[in-house]
């Protein structure tokens, strides 16, 4: 093909949006709401992984050992956990720490209600080890290997925090994937419809270009870049409009519930469109692809 | 040497229905001026559809150039179509482009270079007697001017073959009469042109060969012959 025409087609393709104004301007439309929607979606995804994430690194196992255990047995303990892959860290608390964050949970400001424990920890045997886990779906595993290591008394875990956390995790990919294929076909169907009217209109220029002598290339290029710039438009709109609305959003939730401060910390809008805009215009202009190619391909054919 | 050959071609719309066309034989050579006419429904237009391309025959061989349009593959068809230019009764422009546009399009069609197609525009616009209008939007033209639009457009390829189907049917007398000046011009310079009509004082004051159709089947082929 001549660079000619296919500059002639990209004007061609720019003209079409302006010809059929209130089609494309629909078609645009539609694309912006789905783009929209998809980042909705995605930023809430993307936000609660990672609150999942922190949340998952903040759920630990307890390991105690027998009272007979040498300092060196606790060290070898130690070091077996250290070695696993799913565990991210191996803390070591002794008996008055453990003991203090005791006095701190349960006694707050009124320590001197713990007074009369002053010189006889009744944690004395309670040191152990938090043991802290890369994916909480692995710490039935972990907890098994952790009770058959030598001088382990008992292995304390959280389960219903892991269980909910993963199952939550899971039901959201789950969910999301689902309601990401709907939007897909939705968005795939419209673009489709609205080349379909756009070839309908203008079916007598094919018509023309066709007892002239066009081949297929020469009639389908400028739908197909009308389609991929009606993605392209759809996607950029939104995808601005996004940055800045969610921004105010995380403010204004954050001011709204600032109890949310300390349990959640939401995803900063640069780590969110490192993902989000490629692939929002990539998918806008996929579409736009998609939908006209098909369709203008299936008009030709028949 | 026949340019255009038709052996037994016969054109079913639907099975089980008569023929639109009934085993039609014959040749048009390089360089003649053919009147095809009949009655409305004769199959005077499934001819000119058949020459296009756009209908393959139900059975029989047509020929054109010695390409056979029977076995033509559809990514053959546009190179062959380049080689007949066409008008038709409705005009058939773009009206959302101005005149000048509507025959460039022709041109950009075949990719041709935008420099020859800022030479050859004009060029077949003065032709037709346009050139001044080449701004204006077919909308603001009269019947015979768009028809004359038409026309450049058809020609500006340099075909061997034009068709044209019932040209000055939407035209007053003076008008269709300049079309049939025009169409005897193209044909003065190596044009073969077929021409579909049931315009009578045309057919028979132009005295060209005449192919009068019944019912899709050839009732008299004669040279300068009469409307009938």
């Amino acid at each position: 093909m001549r660079f000619s025409t296919f500059i002639y087609s990209i004007r061609q393709g720019f003209k079409n949006i302006g010809r059929n104004k209130m089609f494309s301007l629909a078609s645009i439309a539609t694309m912006a709401a789905l783009i929209f929607l998809f980042g909705l979606f995605y930023a809430i995804v993307a936000n609660f992984n990672h609150i999942v994430k922190s949340a998952e690194e903040g759920v630990a196992i307890t390991v105690f050992f027998n009272e007979d255990a040498t300092q060196d047995e606790i060290n070898q303990i130690g070091a077996d956990l250290k070695k696993r892959d799913d565990v991210l860290e191996v803390k070591y608390v002794s008996a008055e720490e453990a003991w203090e964050s005791f006095q701190e949970e349960y006694f707050g400001d009124n320590k001197e209600l713990a007074e009369g424990f002053k010189d006889d920890n009744p944690l004395a045997k309670s040191a152990n080890y938090e043991v802290y886990l890369k994916n909480v779906e692995s710490q039935d595993e972990l907890v098994s290997y952790a009770e058959n290591l030598p001088q382990v008394r008992k292995v304390r875990k959280s389960d219903a925090v892991a269980k909910t956390l993963s199952s939550v995790n899971v039901l959201l990919w789950y969910g999301s994937l689902g309601i990401m294929l709907i939007l897909l076909g939705v968005s795939i169907f419209l673009i489709s419809s609205t080349i379909t009217v756009g070839v309908n209109v203008r079916s007598e220029e094919i018509a023309i270009m066709k007892y002239i002598g066009a081949k297929d290339g020469f009639v389908r290029l400028p739908f197909v870049i009308e389609g991929i710039l009606i993605g392209l438009i759809g996607a950029v709109i939104p995808l601005v409009l996004f940055y800045f609305l969610y921004n105010k959003a995380v403010a204004y939730v954050m001011t709204k519930f600032s109890l949310l401060n300390n349990l959640v910390d939401f995803l900063p809008v640069s780590e969110v469109y490192r993902v989000l805009l490629p692939v929002g215009l990539l998918l806008g202009v996929g579409i736009g692809f998609l939908g006209s190619f098909v369709t203008i391909r299936k008009h030709l054919r028949a | 040497m026949s340019l255009i050959e038709f052996r037994d071609v016969s054109e079913v719309y639907i099975k089980g229905a008569p023929p639109a066309v009934d085993k039609l034989s014959f040749d048009i050579d390089n360089g003649e001026f053919v009147f095809i006419t009949g009655d409305s429904g004769s199959g005077k237009s499934t001819i000119i559809k058949l020459l296009l391309r756009e209908l393959i025959p139900t059975s029989g061989k047509i020929s054109v150039a010695g390409m056979d349009l029977g076995t033509m593959k559809h990514r053959k068809i546009p190179m062959y179509r380049r080689k007949v230019g066409v008008v038709f009764q409705e005009f058939r422009l773009l009206e959302d482009r101005d005149i000048y546009a509507n025959v460039a399009f022709a041109m950009r069609v075949t990719e041709a270079k935008p420099k020859i197609i800022k030479k050859k525009v004009p060029a077949a616009l003065s032709l037709v007697g346009l050139a001044q209008k080449y701004k204006s939007y077919p909308n603001e033209l009269s019947g015979g001017e768009q028809q004359r639009v038409a026309i450049a457009r058809a020609l500006i390829n340099e075909p061997a073959l034009l068709l044209c189907d019932e040209p000055t049917g939407n035209l007053d007398p003076s008008n269709s009469w300049e079309i049939m000046h025009l169409l005897e011009e193209a044909n003065e310079r190596g044009t073969t042109v077929v021409v579909v009509t049931h315009n009578q004082e045309i057919v028979n004051e132009m005295h060209k060969r005449v192919i009068t159709l019944n019912k899709g089947v050839i009732v008299s082929d004669v040279q300068g012959g009469e409307y009938r």
